[in-house]
């Protein structure tokens, strides 16, 4: 089973999973190379746990194939995958104590010496001591450490995490990426890894993909998609954007030239989705920067006027929201470096950024800007 | 003044529970002191002089030891035949889709609203006119009849209220379905097992109606005690219902104290099959 | 990161089939799993029932000795009827009015066990189910004594002049509905509990931060949410109850008997099978009416 040859890449071609006329995950094509740390990103509902549970055999694909390697597994009973999964709910054996649960899957294998593999296993996720307690005596965050003990320690060469840190406080979750991440490293295992935690996402993952609706609407290195994004969605549920609704009015040279709101724009073309009809104009908050007046912008420059509408402090930073003529508020994030000039609510102030920093996406001809968050993400994190 | 009144609102409700639990215990008391009883005539049922003959030699009349006997003998078959027939259908029921699953759950549903006086007439009716000789099997295939029910009912119940995750979860690391069934499926199913079988058994025990049709010339304990009801009925009589009263107490008392750490203990499991025990 | 790239779309295989050999075990499962107990209701339940409605159609003038004709004699229903109507609303009588009984018993019982007991709670229940395992005829015996005219309750009650000095217990329709409500109790507690036992108390809490009377905190929360238990109950409590005949004949007389002596007798000792068939299909049809008039405008089908 486990490690017994090199694993290759695991590639997912055409896979589609219908529930009766609703398709939960559709068409969904990808490789994810072998050894490397895939995490999958998504609004709840988008297809996640379905994708994963293809992989894992428990959920029959209703089209496409799952192949690792050469070999595709797709009509493999779960148990004959070497696949392993951390599951979203646990689901750990409520009738056998934390050591059988650790200490099932090899079990199965009809390996017979199991002790000390567990207590390294339960002493990695610090729970030693625990042997002997039931799953219902253990703590939310125990049972994911539980959950994730005994997924690992069959070293499968898939290994699936549903959502495996969701539960755990933040250092603790800190500590287990950074061991996740080690484990990954050292034993070369594959990990396809769901998380809604875009921190967790990028700082871990080699290749971040996001889906929505069944769809991967990106995927790449994490820097990748979050400088340059590749839809709306992904712009802002990713991060945070400042999309403004225009018309590409042409090109010059390098530059594709886009019309919003009556001011002339221009976006280098490497940076451009769209060359032509109706686009969003992209910029994130923090690659903007404001200016008391426009005579201050710096030359090569692009800016907006507005309003400081809103100006929360956060620490490292100060959140401004400019409300510009037509009523947009842009979110704007300054460091709070001490040589940056502060901005009073009510105060007139001039957003400006650096043509190279913006991109320009596509948009549907009735869309409107977009300046807010995509619901139930973290505004901002991992700026 | 108010001190008290507020005391009794807030536990009147515990008050009249409390009464209405010593109406449930009232006869019981009653047999077990009758079962100390030297009655001063055969139809006698008033508190004579105390004894411990009864319990020393509870045989004395021979013919009722024999009936507990043979009862306890087709509770047995009927309890085996139904659990296994009733949890194989439970198991269909809610792991599988399949055709004409509504008839099944109404074939299921209907013994259980049918008065016994009608099941028991009614198989009567098919024995007689198939021309099968009343006795003891044909105790035992009407009592699997009306025990299936119930087993079904409460196997599902603790099935369906199983994670079907847990399975896959077993599948994932490497089980096999057989495996999954043997390690995860079956030691979670099986207090609900425990349950119906203990029902089943229970129910057939005790059954007098359906029994008193089909039975023939075979006497049971419950058949037993009706026809001693006319003549006088012998305090051994109390004995056993005291006795039974004891042991299925402990036997209960005993897995609810094991099962305390494992919050579903065999109560809770049982929960949802009182409806069961419906039958006398 | 250019180990990764999407698949070209549509360079795969055809779509891999649905693997049909497990599939095919797997359509005839179910119908294996339930093959034994369904024959086994279907032989012994359902056949003998279509039986007993051909019997309930025999020819009345037959006997056991002579052999029965299927002579289609719907007249035995009518004149079963009205030969028996007393014994057969008598049945309906009791039962409902021990469901009253039992009602105003089970239900605070219940209630109590659920929302009261607190760590009692096990052990409570354990005694709602307890006194079921001493057998059903040996309990009703035993009422039998209690209510017998020299018992110490027929005395008490004479001697605070709630009897007469001749007034008894057994033997009357009092006697009959008690040791109804009594033998049948436990069913009718235990589905109240059990639906009782997963209300939320902060609910009521809640409620009567709301609503302020208790009286109106149950009507509109506790109530409302035990109806799925309450009708269990009922329905558990009164089918049994309708067809019984063991307490009207342990602790009543030929003037308390209900259908179920009738049917008794006409297939025990007088050995009418037509007239027993078509009367055990009278009641039979009579409960399922009243259940399904009931679940209607309890609004709710799916209650077992
Ligand atoms: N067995 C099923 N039958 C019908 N619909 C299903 C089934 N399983 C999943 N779905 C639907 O498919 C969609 C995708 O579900 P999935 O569990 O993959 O979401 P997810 O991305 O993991 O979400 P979350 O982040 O909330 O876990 C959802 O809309 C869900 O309702
Ligand atoms: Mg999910």
């Amino acid at each position: 089973m486990a490690q017994e040859t090199p694993a290759g890449d695991l590639r997912l071609a055409n896979l589609t999973k219908t529930f009766g006329p609703f398709t939960a995950v559709d068409d969904l094509s990808l490789t994810i190379a072998q050894g490397s740390f895939f995490a999958l990103l998504g609004a709840s509902g988008c297809g996640k746990t379905t994708t994963l549970r293809m992989i894992a055999g428990l959920e029959e694909p209703t089209s496409g194939q799952v192949l690792l390697g050469d070999r595709d597994i797709a009509g493999l009973r779960p148990y004959k995958r070497p696949v392993n999964t951390v599951f979203q709910s646990y689901a750990l054996f409520p009738h056998l104590d934390i050591f059988e649960n650790v200490a099932f899957g090899l079990r199965r294998r009809g390996i017979r010496s199991v002790d000390s593999q567990v207590r390294e296993m339960l002493s990695l996720v610090q729970l030693d001591g625990y042997e002997r307690r039931r799953p219902t005596q253990l703590s939310g965050g125990q049972q994911q450490r539980v959950a994730l003990a005994r997924a690992l320690i069959n070293h499968p060469q898939v290994l699936l995490l549903d959502e495996p840190l969701g539960a755990l406080d933040l250092k603790l979750r800190r500590q287990m990426q950074i061991e996740l991440k080690r484990i990954q490293t050292e034993v070369g295992i594959t990990f396809v890894h769901v998380t809604h935690d875009q921190e967790e996402a990028m700082t871990m993952a080699d290749t971040v993909a996001v889906m929505n609706a069944g769809r991967i609407e990106q995927l790449g290195a994490p820097a990748d998609i979050y400088e340059f994004p590749a839809t709306a969605f992904v712009a802002n549920f990713l991060g945070q954007s400042n999309l403004i609704a225009g018309e590409v009015s042409g090109s010059n040279g390098d530059d594709t030239l886009v019309t919003a709101r009556g001011a002339r724009f221009s976006v280098p073309s490497a940076r451009a989705r769209a060359d032509e009809g109706p686009v969003y104009l992209g910029v994130r908050p923090e690659k903007l920067h404001l200016a008391g007046a426009a005579v201050q912008v710096p030359a090569g420059s692009q800016h907006l006027e507005g309003t400081i509408s809103d100006a929360s402090y956060v620490g490292v930073s100060t959140q401004y929201l400019l409300r510009t003529s037509w009523g947009t508020e842009l979110s704007v994030f300054v460091a709070n470096s001490g040589t940056q000039q502060r901005f009073a609510v009510g105060e007139r102030a001039v957003a400006y950024w650096d043509p190279r920093h913006a991109f320009l996406l596509g948009r549907r001809a009735d869309e409107d800007d977009r300046t807010t968050p995509v619901l139930d993400q973290p505004v901002g994190a991992s700026s | 003044m108010s001190r008290v009144s507020r005391w009794l609102a807030q536990h009147w409700v515990m008050g009249v529970a409390l009464l209405v639990l010593g109406y449930l215990f009232l006869p019981i008391a009653v047999v077990a002191a009758l079962s100390f009883n030297r009655p001063s005539s055969r139809l006698s049922y008033d508190f004579n002089e105390f004894t411990l003959d009864n319990w020393r030699n509870p045989c004395a009349t021979s013919d009722m030891c024999d009936a507990v006997l043979r009862s306890a003998q087709i509770g047995f078959l009927a309890t085996v035949a139904a659990t296994a027939l009733g949890t194989l259908m439970a198991f269909a029921l809610v792991r599988h889709r399949f055709r004409g699953r509504s008839g099944l759950n109404v074939l299921i549903f209907l013994p259980m609203a049918t008065p016994e006086l009608v099941m028991g007439t009614s198989l009567l009716a098919l024995f007689v006119a198939g021309g099968v000789p009343l006795g003891f099997w044909t105790i035992v295939i009407a009592h699997v009849m009306f025990c299936l029910s119930f087993v079904v009912v409460t196997v599902k119940a603790r099935l369906a209220g199983m994670d079907r995750r847990l399975e896959e979860a077993a599948m994932d690391l490497y089980a096999s379905e057989w495996q999954t069934f043997r390690r995860i499926t079956l030691p979670l199913v099986l207090p609900g097992i425990v349950a119906a079988a203990l029902l089943a058994f229970s129910l057939s025990f005790d059954d007098f109606i359906i029994t008193n049709f089909n039975s023939g010339t075979t006497v049971t304990f419950p058949m037993y005690v009706w026809g001693a009801a006319q003549r006088g009925i012998p305090p051994q009589v109390n004995v056993i219902g005291t006795a039974m009263f004891a042991i299925a107490l402990l036997l209960v008392l005993a897995t609810m104290l094991r099962g305390r750490r494992a919050r579903r203990s065999a109560i809770t499991a049982a929960v949802p099959a009182p409806r069961a025990a419906s039958r006398s | 990161m250019s180990i990764l790239a999407h698949v070209p779309a549509g360079s795969g295989q055809p779509a891999s089939p649905p693997q049909t050999a497990r599939s095919a075990r797997y359509r005839f499962l179910p119908y294996l799993l339930l093959l034994p107990g369904a024959a086994w209701l279907l032989l012994f339940f359902a056949v003998p029932l279509v039986q007993l409605a051909s019997a309930s159609l025999y020819d009345p003038e037959g006997s056991l000795s002579t052999g029965y004709a299927l002579t289609w004699a719907f007249g035995n229903y009518p004149t079963a009827l009205q030969q028996y109507w007393p014994q057969f609303s008598r049945s309906f009588l009791y039962a409902g009015m021990a469901l009253v009984l039992a009602l105003l018993m089970g239900y605070p019982l219940a209630y109590a066990i659920a929302q009261k007991a607190g760590r009692w709670k096990n052990l409570l229940l354990v005694c709602v189910v307890a006194p079921m395992f001493t057998s059903f005829l040996v309990r009703t015996l035993a009422w039998k004594t209690i209510l017998s005219d020299n018992g110490w309750l027929v005395g008490l009650l004479r001697d605070v002049h709630l009897l007469g000095p001749d007034g008894r217990l057994l033997a009357t329709p009092i006697a009959v509905v008690l040791g109804l409500t009594y033998n049948f109790l436990p069913f009718l507690v235990l589905p109240l509990y059990a639906s009782l036992e997963r209300l939320d108390y902060r609910l009521l809490e809640a409620a009567s931060d709301l609503y302020a009377s208790p009286l109106k905190t149950f009507r509109r929360v506790t109530l409302p949410l035990s109806m799925p238990g309450l009708i269990a109950g009922t329905l558990l409590f009164f089918i049994p109850a309708t067809g019984d005949y063991i307490n009207a004949e342990l602790l009543g007389t030929p003037n308390q008997y209900m259908i179920g002596n009738v049917i008794d007798s006409a297939f025990l000792v007088r050995l009418d099978y037509p007239q027993g068939a078509a009367l055990s299909f009278l009641l039979m049809s009579a409960i399922l009416a009243v259940v399904f008039v009931y679940l209607r405008r309890a609004g709710t089908e799916d209650v077992l």
